[in-house]
């Protein structure tokens, strides 16, 4: 299905092109030259936003792959099949950009596969390693019924389609263990974290915080998408996963505050410093803003509304991944952390690669289509066969 | 892997009396001597220089910086690849044929001492080896035997922790009451007195006084029971799912059934 314009550039498309190439070239720089000469990290500060954004956040923005395939196969509330697939492409995406991105930040990226040989089964980043590999499979595997019925790969698909209920429960269970085992990597540094994001309850809040993320990821993705292949949106579908976002968002703020309370902590909030600024952008803009836009009805289901109220929890989602990595381990004036234009260059171009790899697969491939209903012809037995009944 | 294997051995240390050092800088020289490095000034802890002396009160007091090499070192528990082992002697070593370059371990330290050659194309990890090769031939490390003052003393850490505790107690007036390194991560064999309080000598004074892998293993050590617990869940659901959707579809079937035969005489009632 080669659709007319695909090669026609619009102002997006050159922003995505000029974007990947300037990371491309940074990408480049950085093998050529080294970490200590494209980045601005140093022996205090090992981490940036190769790590804080590109794998916190780029693993996170991929949760709505877990939420929605459990939906939809597990408690089998079909209505949700539509947004499926552009879902699993989203986080199967997501993952493949985490992957790329750990190759640029790895000092020594040849060497990653003796993650698989050489196991420190008390290393967090173990299970973070292991949960990347296997979830990255998962999803391929997820994704792959798309890939297959593109070239009539009829027996394979057969094969997908009977493994796909204990494929989507790994799944969860995988991604659900990533998400937590990215925030227990920092329980091991108690000393140096601002007490605004240091907890022993991390694990816990980055699984909450990711449901809310993934789910306004799928919300914002529905609306690019529809921009940009003219597609009608799933309204509907949408107004529902937000409101299962307030749920989330109310939950989280309630187990933040009261672990803020717990460890007696509330009282930096108020502060002044650049730590609160941070933490109050995260917690108003990001958490209490689009908790009580998305609670209005009005706002749920316009267009405008949600798609803001949703660019909003991804803001504030961003905001806790990136200050619990960052900001709560910078301390004034001896340890500060800017990232370097390429730092820059290669994480906004590995986000172009994205948006565009997403555009590329859902122009070639039955992404938003209907998944058509290969052995069952009786696929969708309620609606035909309930309604009539009711009509006596 | 965990501290608790080591616990049978007599694990070496050295000893850091921060009242006795008179600023030669002679650590600073052997260290770079013994480990082959450039011999220059330092400015802190780096990837060529393992050991530091940083100054105080206008160069009156010097504090040494180098690895702490703790009982139950954090860095061994983080390095997903295994690349550090606590060794018999007590050091603390790195190894960089398994690196992958993570990081990990320097974000992990509570002392924040691995280092990295950020200029290299092919980075390993830097920092004090507690002259592992000379200690484990029956020598004492570099800095000890350089230091003109007796300020650096190597020995059994059980006999360390001995001589600390009775110099404290021989003159209560000059020293502070505290062992640096007693109870730090649960324990390190580098140890420090002091006359000044340590806080004000730049050593972290929050570090936990329990062995920090514990606060990872709490967590990790639960996840086969999640894995387990939360697959049974989804199993279930799945089943009842399942179960919901083919009486539906049974029941509509059946309807449809009845409808037909009810349909023939072409009346409902």
């Amino acid at each position: 299905m080669r659709i007319p314009g695909a090669l026609k550039l619009t102002f997006w498309k050159s922003v995505a092109i000029v974007l990947m190439a300037l990371g491309f070239a940074a990408a480049v720089q950085r093998y050529a030259f080294g970490l200590g000469a494209t980045t601005n990290l140093k022996d205090t500060f090992p981490w940036g936003i190769w790590i804080g954004f590109d794998i916190l956040v780029g693993v996170g923005l991929a949760a709505g792959g877990f939420t929605i395939a459990a939906t939809v196969y597990i408690f089998r509330i079909e209505r949700f099949r539509p947004i499926l697939r552009p879902t699993i492409l989203t986080a199967f995406l997501g993952y493949l950009l985490v992957i790329a991105g750990l190759m640029v930040d790895l000092g020594r990226p040849w060497a990653i596969w003796h993650a698989i040989i050489m196991w420190n089964p008390h290393s967090v980043m173990f299970e973070v390693a292991w949960c990347v590999m296997l979830y990255t499979t998962v999803l391929a595997l997820e994704f792959s019924p798309v890939v297959l019925e593109r070239f009539r790969l009829r027996r394979t698909l057969r094969v997908i389609r009977a493994i796909t209920i204990p494929l989507v429960v790994l799944g969860v269970i995988l991604s659900t263990l990533h998400q937590s085992s990215l925030g227990s990597l920092f329980l091991i540094i108690p000393g140096r974290m601002h007490p605004l994001w240091y907890s022993n309850i991390i694990p816990f809040l980055f699984i909450i915080s990711c449901v809310a993320a993934g789910l306004a990821m799928t919300i914002v993705e529905s609306f690019l998408s529809s921009r940009a292949f003219g597609r009608e949106v799933e309204l509907p579908l949408l107004s529902e996963l937000a409101r299962v976002i307030v749920v989330v968002l109310a939950l989280y703020f309630t187990v933040r505050v009261q672990d803020l309370m717990a460890r007696d902590a509330l009282q930096y909030v108020f502060t002044a410093t650049y730590q609160s600024a941070m933490f109050l952008v995260e917690i108003v803009l990001g958490v209490l803003l689009p908790f009580g836009l998305l609670l209005s009805r009005r706002v749920r289901e316009s267009k405008t509304g949600l798609f803001y109220s949703a660019a909003l929890v991804l803001l504030g989602f961003v905001a806790h991944r990136m200050n619990t990595a960052i900001t709560s381990m910078e301390h004034w004036p001896d340890r500060l952390y800017i990232p370097s234009v390429q730092e820059f260059a290669v994480t906004l171009g590995l986000a172009a690669f994205g948006f565009t790899a997403f555009a590329v697969v859902a122009r070639y491939f039955n992404v938003f289509g209907e998944a058509p209903h290969v052995e069952e012809p009786a696929g969708e037995p309620e609606a035909p066969g309930v309604l009539p009944a009711r009509a006596d | 892997m965990r501290g608790g294997d080591f616990a049978m051995l007599k694990s070496k240390g050295l000893l850091i009396d921060i009242t006795r050092c008179i600023g030669c800088h002679e650590c600073e020289r052997a260290c770079a001597e013994a480990n082959g490095l450039p011999q220059d000034a330092a400015s802190d802890l780096s990837a060529t220089h393992y050991t530091y002396l940083r100054s105080f009160n206008n160069e009156t007091v010097f504090v040494r910086r180098l690895c702490m090499h703790c009982n139950e070192p954090t860095c061994v528990s983080a390095c997903l690849v295994g690349a550090f082992r606590k060794t018999e002697t007590g050091a603390v070593l790195y190894d960089e044929s398994k690196c992958i370059g993570c990081r990990y371990c320097m974000q992990a330290c509570p002392f924040e001492v691995p280092r990295y050659e950020w200029g290299s194309l092919a980075p390993k990890i830097q920092k004090c080896r507690m002259c592992y090769e000379r200690v484990a031939g029956g020598r004492q490390t570099a800095c000890a035997e350089a230091c003109p003052a007796g300020a650096t003393i190597f020995g059994d850490r059980d006999d360390l922790v001995r001589e600390a505790r009775s110099r404290i107690d021989a003159n209560p007036g000059s020293y502070v009451d505290y062992i640096y390194g007693l109870n730090e991560a649960g324990g390190t064999s580098v140890l420090f007195l002091s006359a000044i309080p340590f806080e004000k000598l730049g050593f972290p004074m929050n570090v936990p006084k329990e062995p920090i892998p514990d606060l990872s293993w709490r967590v990790l050590s639960q996840v086969p029971k999640y894995a387990v617990a939360a697959g049974v869940v989804l199993f279930g659901v799945n089943w009842i799912t399942a179960r919901r959707t083919d009486v539906a579809r049974f029941e509509a079937e059946e309807r449809r059934a009845r409808e037909q035969r009810a349909g023939g005489s072409g009346v409902r009632p």
